[in-house]
């Protein structure tokens, strides 16, 4: 790129820099620096934090459901003093959970699964903190606003917390919340104040979300540092940036959703319902559709898996690349399919729905459609694995998680080939196959993404070094755990076996496979144990973890050139300027395995290719790069 | 269970055991520790490195044992072979897609772990620079792409076929669904036509359940049920499925037949059954074998009780069973109060005139000598 158009788009950058001398002389009250913080470093780990009370609330819940689907015989009365009235306890003292309380458990885990913990908590945390350190920026585009994203987002957790504890039950209508079991209070307690309070949460998380992604890529496109064009962004930035273009574009559609359905259910339109006589009572609603709310709930809906696993795809490129101490395979490989699969994720949202009665011809288009975006996320597989070959692995607990990554991304992703086929969806739409799939594909992968970052970047986040012994058996317990939990759930879904069940022992055909769920249970139970060696871990090293070294991975991008614990602003001195990609690991004649992107080819004449020699002279025009600071962000 | 709790509590025992030996080790490794330097390598590999990475492979191996046996283990329970056409062939084809992946899955995750053994790190190990390869991108492009095509392309001629109109000499049956139960309606036998219906006109109390107009003259002869559904073999049957509170659908495991039913939108489903229930019992050598039709979409508190029993005769038990059947009239006397006055003497000639009995609770006997309950 000609240094002339890079002086252009980069004009807005780095207003910070004439005043961050006064950042530096008063100090911030602690309000202002810990809890109303405008720094995206502290606003990170407020995400994080936040995302691990979730993760832990929402597996805690899956191990409740969990063992009643594993022994549905099991007497639950121990469980009555923390689940009160949703165990009802018999005359011969045996307690049982209440159906309906096993819905709402349902529903909660996947909301809070895929909007708190793997939304908010994976992308919230490492957009923001990874964003500005990696393209070389003072903050965020806009801090005030990355505070307000933050603090719309907790109101929104509380809010979904406060839902959990009302007398009629939490949202019950699964994480979909179709209408109109969602829109009517007499069709089940789970639609009543816990739905109102649902839509409210998810309104307010949906504010948050797009204050965050406008952030997000507004930072991306404005404050790179001189040099940093967009073809020398790590992975990490290009994954969360159309991350966020997916997040801004498809949200709102979600926010319509709610707000169309919170009229249905509060003022009396009648836009989901139509037809219905519930409770000896015909209702005067007429000519909504059922469907329409579910067009607009998957718009969302489908995007979001991609913004939950492209975050996850991103941190990894990252660190297999650092750890197998080798270029990542294939960049702009990598950038053009996650583009593919930015834009494929709009247009693929109604596999979902091909037994809805939703017209078959439109059914087919979908079914096309879906098919085509396995080819993008197929190259990304082979791209990782690629980047393996002939390199030299350090398995740090981060790289482990990486490589467990993408065999969950592989395993998962080729049965959604089967489910995406509208022919073979028949039998399995809403069976366990669909759930062990999506656990696998996007739950999972997504989990391990999220922990693979935080290990690796621990010490940039607290200067010290989680304990990696720990961390290997977190990995161990967590990677088996995750495989004996979710492969056998298929053999139960290809049996037929419904979701969203109390039990089955209704049906003689879905009786079969006792054994089977009992050891998904312990399997899940024993997996979610393996949470609190982390847990433990993650809080021992904030405070008594080793120190680290500035840049512990010897990895090259530029987060690891600020000190070991940055203030706001994030460099004391000037931001360092860009010369190079990312990934020039290994490379060949070099004295070290790694060479920063802040390093200049003029540097490195022992190691340079010829057309780099010819980069040496634009390095002046790179330093040269003045940024019109008269312009405020 | 106590052997569960015991199992639980030991593994949670040696986690804590673990946990806490490690936590001493850290501590006793933490005190005396030397300064670290700015530019030291925190992160350099340590002695659990080749021992991971074999591990991968190994966790590997260990899976694909595992997989081949749980899948023998498991199979034992699938559904036995479709009793319906279609369903043949999405088996069929399933089991092909579940081939092509199973293939795909084992080959790239065997790379992946057997790269991470391979390539595990040795101080001296020579790292070769490769960042890209346009050829073998295309090449990973292409062969997914032409994978797909092939899947996408069987698919659609299945889907197409089974999602085309029903063909016209097709047996029709209404199925409706309503938290917590299935009722059927057939459009009996005098006119074969369904008489029509408004949701408006449901009226639990009176027990007109699936809201049939009583002023139309075809819903006379119709006949439903809550506790069963008769279809006949070799014979295509067209489903006509609604809902009138909330979403249900309709699945029918052993015929691979399902779809929503939808408040305000009609939606149906054909497909040709292929065995009766008594062919069924001999195949799986269970007397007490029976088709049921199950709901797959959350629909409140019972969703998982909602099951409705599915009979499949042959031609002439079948015709047998509706000509015995007797029209929702005839079982709710009550509900001749709905028919209006013009329509009250054609109304008529579809009751016979001994069953005048105001009768409550109403007892049918079915053909295979089900006593089944008509609702109060």
């Amino acid at each position: 790129m000609s240094t002339l158009t890079q002086t252009e788009t980069l004009l807005a950058h780095d207003t910070h820099e004439g005043h961050d001398e006064h950042h530096e002389h008063h100090e911030l009250s602690f309000i202002r620096k810990y809890i109303f913080s405008e720094d995206h470093k502290v606003i990170a780990k407020q995400y994080l934090f936040s995302g691990i009370f979730w993760a832990i609330l929402g597996g805690l819940m899956s191990l409740v459901f969990r063992l009643q689907l594993g022994f549905p015989e099991m007497d639950m009365a121990w469980m009555k003093p923390f689940l009160g009235q949703w165990i009802s306890i018999s005359d011969t003292g045996k307690g049982t959970l209440d159906a309906n309380f096993y819905l709402a458990l349902v529903t909660m885990h996947g909301t809070i699964m895929v909007f708190f913990v793997l939304t908010a908590g994976l992308s919230g945390t490492f957009s923001n903190f990874l964003i500005p350190l990696q393209v070389g920026a003072r903050d965020m585009a806009s801090g005030f606003m990355n505070m307000l994203s933050y603090w719309i987002f907790f109101l929104s957790s509380v809010v979904m917390f406060v839902s959990i504890f009302v007398k009629s039950g939490p949202a019950g209508g699964s994480w979909v919340i179709y209408p109109p079991l969602s829109a009517l209070k007499q069709a089940n307690p789970g639609s009543g104040d816990g739905m109102t309070l649902w839509l409210v949460s998810m309104a307010l998380f949906i504010v948050s979300s797009l204050l965050g992604g406008i952030n997000y890529v507004t930072t991306v496109i404005n404050l790179r540092t001189k040099g940093m064009t967009m073809d020398k962004l790590p992975l990490t930035i290009w994954a969360f940036t159309f991350t966020a273009i997916l997040g801004i574009l498809s949200f709102p559609v979600l926010f319509s959703a709610a707000l169309l359905l919170i009229f249905d259910r509060s003022f009396g339109t009648s836009f989901f319902l139509s037809d219905i006589y519930i409770n000896g009572q015909a209702l005067p609603n007429q000519g909504g559709s059922p469907i329409l709310f579910q067009h607009l709930f998957w718009f969302l809906g489908h995007p979001e898996v991609y913004i939950v696993i492209l975050p996850a795809l991103g941190l990894s490129s990252e660190i297999i690349s650092t750890n197998s101490r080798k270029p990542i395979f294939g960049y702009k490989a990598m950038i053009l399919s996650m583009a593919g699969i930015t834009f494929l994720a709009f247009i693929v949202w109604a596999h979902h729905m091909f037994m809805t009665g939703m017209n078959p011809f439109l059914g087919s288009v979908f079914m096309l459609l879906t098919l085509i975006i396995a080819v993008p996320s197929a190259v990304k597989g082979f791209n990782y694995i690629t980047t393996l070959w002939r390199g030299n692995l350090i398995f740090t607990p981060a790289m482990l998680f990486a490589i467990g990554l993408v065999s969950f991304f592989i395993s998962g992703g080729l049965t959604g080939i089967i489910l995406g086929n509208s022919a073979l969806d028949i039998q399995l739409h809403d069976t366990y196959f669909v759930v062990a799939h999506f656990h696998l594909v996007m739950g999972s992968a997504a989990f391990f993404g999220m922990i693979a970052g935080v290990y690796h970047w621990f010490p940039k986040m607290f200067g010290k070094m989680m304990n990696s012994t720990l961390g290997y058996v977190h990995f161990w317990i967590t990677f088996i755990g995750v495989y004996v939990i979710f492969i056998p759930m298929h053999y139960i879904g290809i049996a037929g076996f419904p979701r969203r069940y109390y039990q089955w022992t209704n049906f003689e055909a879905f009786s079969s496979y006792g054994d089977v769920n009992s050891l998904i249970s312990i399997a899940a139970i024993v997996t979610f144990g393996g949470q609190l060696v982390f847990i433990f871990n993650f809080i021992y090293s904030i405070f008594k973890g080793k120190k680290a070294s500035l840049n512990p991975w010897k990895s090259n991008t530029l987060e690891w050139t600020t000190p070991l614990h940055p203030e706001h602003g994030n460099w004391p001195g000037e931001i360092p300027t860009v010369y190079r990609w990312p990934y020039d690991y290994s490379k060949p004649g070099a004295p070290e395995d790694f060479i920063p992107q802040n390093v200049p080819y003029s540097a490195t004449p022992e190691s340079n290719f010829p057309e780099e020699n010819e980069l040496i002279k634009e390095e002046k025009a790179i330093q040269g790069i003045v940024f019109d600071k008269t312009i405020h962000d | 269970m106590t052997i569960f709790l015991i199992l639980l509590a030991i593994v949670f025992v040696i986690l804590t055991a673990l946990v806490v030996a490690k936590t001493q080790s850290i501590m006793k490794g933490v005190k005396p520790e030397a300064e670290v330097g700015d530019n030291d390598y925190s992160g350099a590999p340590d002695k659990f490195n080749s021992a991971n990475g074999a591990g991968l492979f190994i966790f590997w191996i260990m899976t694909m044992i595992g997989i081949v046996w749980s899948f023998n283990d498991a199979k034992k329970y699938f559904l036995p072979e479709a009793s319906s056409e279609h369903g043949v062939e999405t088996d069929y084809w399933f089991w092909v897609s579940m081939i092509v992946i199973t293939i795909a899955f084992v080959i790239v995750n065997t790379a992946l772990f057997l790269f991470s053994y391979l390539y595990r790190y040795k101080k001296d190990r020579v790292v070769s620079f490769y960042p890209h390869n346009n050829k073998l991108e295309v090449i990973w492009t292409v062969v997914p792409a032409v994978i797909m095509a092939g899947l996408v392309f069987t698919g659609l001629r299945v889907w197409n076929k089974i999602m085309d109109d029903a063909p016209a000499d097709a047996e029709q049956i209404e199925i409706m669904g309503k938290q917590f139960a299935w009722t059927v309606r057939y459009p009996g036998v005098v006119n074969n036509k369904f008489g029509k219906y408004n949701f408006k006109l449901i009226d639990d109390a009176a027990n007109n359940i699936l809201g049939v107009d009583f002023a139309d003259e075809n819903t006379y002869d119709d006949f439903s049920s809550t506790t069963e559904m008769h279809i006949p073999v070799n014979k295509n049957v067209l489903l006509k499925i609604r809902a009138r509170d909330v979403l249900h659908s309709v699945f029918i495991p052993h015929m691979r037949v399902k779809m929503d039913a939808v408040p305000g939108m009609p939606t149906k489903f054909w497909f040709k059954p292929t065995k009766t229930t008594d062919e069924m019992r001999a195949e799986l050598s269970n007397g007490e074998f029976d088709y049921v039709i199950a709901c797959t979409e959350i629909c409140g508190r019972s969703h998982y009780g909602m099951k409705l029993k599915l009979i499949v005769d042959d031609q002439e038990t079948y015709d047998k069973w509706k000509k015995a059947q007797k029209n929702i009239l005839t079982e709710n006397p009550g509900l001749m109060t709905k028919v209006p006055d013009n329509m009250k003497a054609i109304a008529m000639k579809y009751v016979p005139a001994v069953e005048a009995e105001p009768a409550a609770v109403a007892t049918v006997t079915g053909d295979a000598g089900n006593t089944s309950k008509i609702l109060k």
